[in-house]
């Protein structure tokens, strides 16, 4: 906590964040996605260890990462002997959604957004990392979303996810997460959009009621880590 | 004489002139094309893409923008692709390079690999393999080391081939996937204070 604290000072002043209202613009989003220079910060993510502690010593091991490949995850993932398996889940959903929040709920969009993004045999991941990317999604897309990822993964296997804690706000930033080690992630933050929807525990409960347990972490700027096990 | 270099040869002479046409043909060119079909169309454009790329490839040999193979390509030599191929690629010594405007459908196999344009594929790569910003690679990829720049868009897997080092007998491994069915994953250390766990 202290050496953290150093850290942010001797750092100095974070980066201006977005302000403003909210975008609802998803493409334009991701059309400022960010590089590697415009990391906001460094953080302690007590999920991701909690995550890699699930395989960290059995390589070879499938893990997907649905936040769209980035060296500094191929090359935490590919280091520990496993194998990365990548989707940009978010432009994706931004190709086939495109702001059309009512087609969230068609069953054969649903269907043909699954098998565009999520289209794996049963049963074929050890850990997927699912970011903050469900939040985006209505609730008729994202409970399909979990089933199909409950699917994908093998029994014992953890999916790391990330929701917005804090109910009273109306925007929510965008971020997108890089590994730096185990315990240490590098957070971009690129806009903020309206919530789709907030997530309290008992949410949270309901949502992942297929998966054996789950875990929640708390982090300091309202993010709950999310670690089920299915 | 493979069929891009006779086309080389036939547009520079029929091209207007530029300085960066202004380039000694290459001796030999050991790039063959196993039958199919081969489509060559636009040679002014043809022209205009090679004088892009060409402080790009430095001597290797090229398929332009406007060109379209069929079949199966094998080479010798390093190969720059700014056209479409479907099919296959095998350059397993040399390094090849797909240019922004290339369009690969194929399974590709080289030495080293850099991705500036699209490749719908498997991609063996025994050196490495770059996919710059703008590249979109939708394949499975095994590799030794891989560079993928911000922007890039990738879908398919990644795995790292560790190269044996020359004259180190190798050992046997057992299957991967043998390993991993046989040790259930380890269950995650207990967490601290703060924590909250749900069990079903």
């Amino acid at each position: 906590m202290l050496s953290d604290r150093l850290k942010s000072i001797l750092r100095g002043p974070s980066p201006p964040r977005a302000v403003g209202p909210p975008e609802t613009d998803l493409g334009r989003l991701l059309a400022v996605r960010p590089g590697k220079n415009e990391m906001l910060r460094t953080r302690t993510s007590r999920g991701l260890e909690q995550f890699v502690a699930g395989f960290r010593d059995l390589p070879g091991l499938a893990i997907l990462d649905l936040g769209g490949a980035n060296q500094e995850n191929v090359n935490f993932i590919t280091s520990l002997g496993h194998k990365f398996y990548s989707e940009d889940f978010l432009r994706i959903f931004q190709e086939i959604f495109a702001g059309d929040l009512a087609d969230q709920s068609n069953p054969s969009r649903i269907d043909y957004f699954l098998g565009q993004v999520l289209d794996y045999p049963d049963e074929q991941f050890d850990g997927v990392l699912a970011w903050d990317l469900l939040e985006y999604m209505e609730p008729a897309l994202l409970s399909a979303t979990i089933d199909r990822l409950a699917r994908i993964l093998k029994p014992k296997g953890y999916l790391l996810a990330f929701f917005h804690a804090d109910e009273r706000l109306d925007s929510v930033p965008c971020y997108s997460f890089r590994i730096e080690n185990v315990r240490n992630l590098q957070v971009f933050e690129y806009g903020k959009r309206a919530p789709s929807h907030l997530f309290n525990n008992r949410r949270l409960e309901k949502l992942f009621l297929k998966f054996e347990s789950v875990k929640f972490f708390l982090t300091r700027e309202s993010l709950r880590e999310v670690i089920v096990r299915k | 004489m493979s069929v891009w270099n006779k086309q080389r040869r036939e547009e520079e002479t029929s091209a207007p002139f530029t300085g960066n046409s202004l380039r000694p043909a290459p001796q030999a060119l050991p790039v063959e094309i196993k039958k199919e079909t081969t489509t060559l169309s636009n040679m002014s454009s043809m022209t205009v893409g090679r004088t892009e790329v060409d402080g790009a490839r430095g001597g290797s040999a090229s398929i332009g923008k406007a060109v379209k193979i069929v079949g199966q390509i094998t080479s010798r030599e390093d190969l720059y692709v700014d056209g479409d191929v479907e099919g296959s690629l095998e350059l397993l010594e040399h390094k090849l390079t797909i240019g922004p405007n290339g369009n690969i459908r194929a399974g590709v196999k080289a030495r080293e690999v850099v991705a500036l344009g699209a490749i719908q594929g498997n991609v063996e790569a025994t050196d490495r393999i770059e996919i710059r910003k703008d590249a979109k690679l939708v394949g499975d990829i095994k590799t030794a080391r891989i560079v993928i720049e911000d922007g890039a868009y990738f879908k398919g897997s990644i795995d790292i081939v560790k190269t044996e080092p020359k004259g180190v007998p190798a050992v046997p491994i057992p299957p991967r996937h043998q390993a991993a069915a046989a040790t259930p994953m380890a269950a995650p250390v207990p967490i601290q204070a703060g924590a909250a766990e749900v069990k079903r």
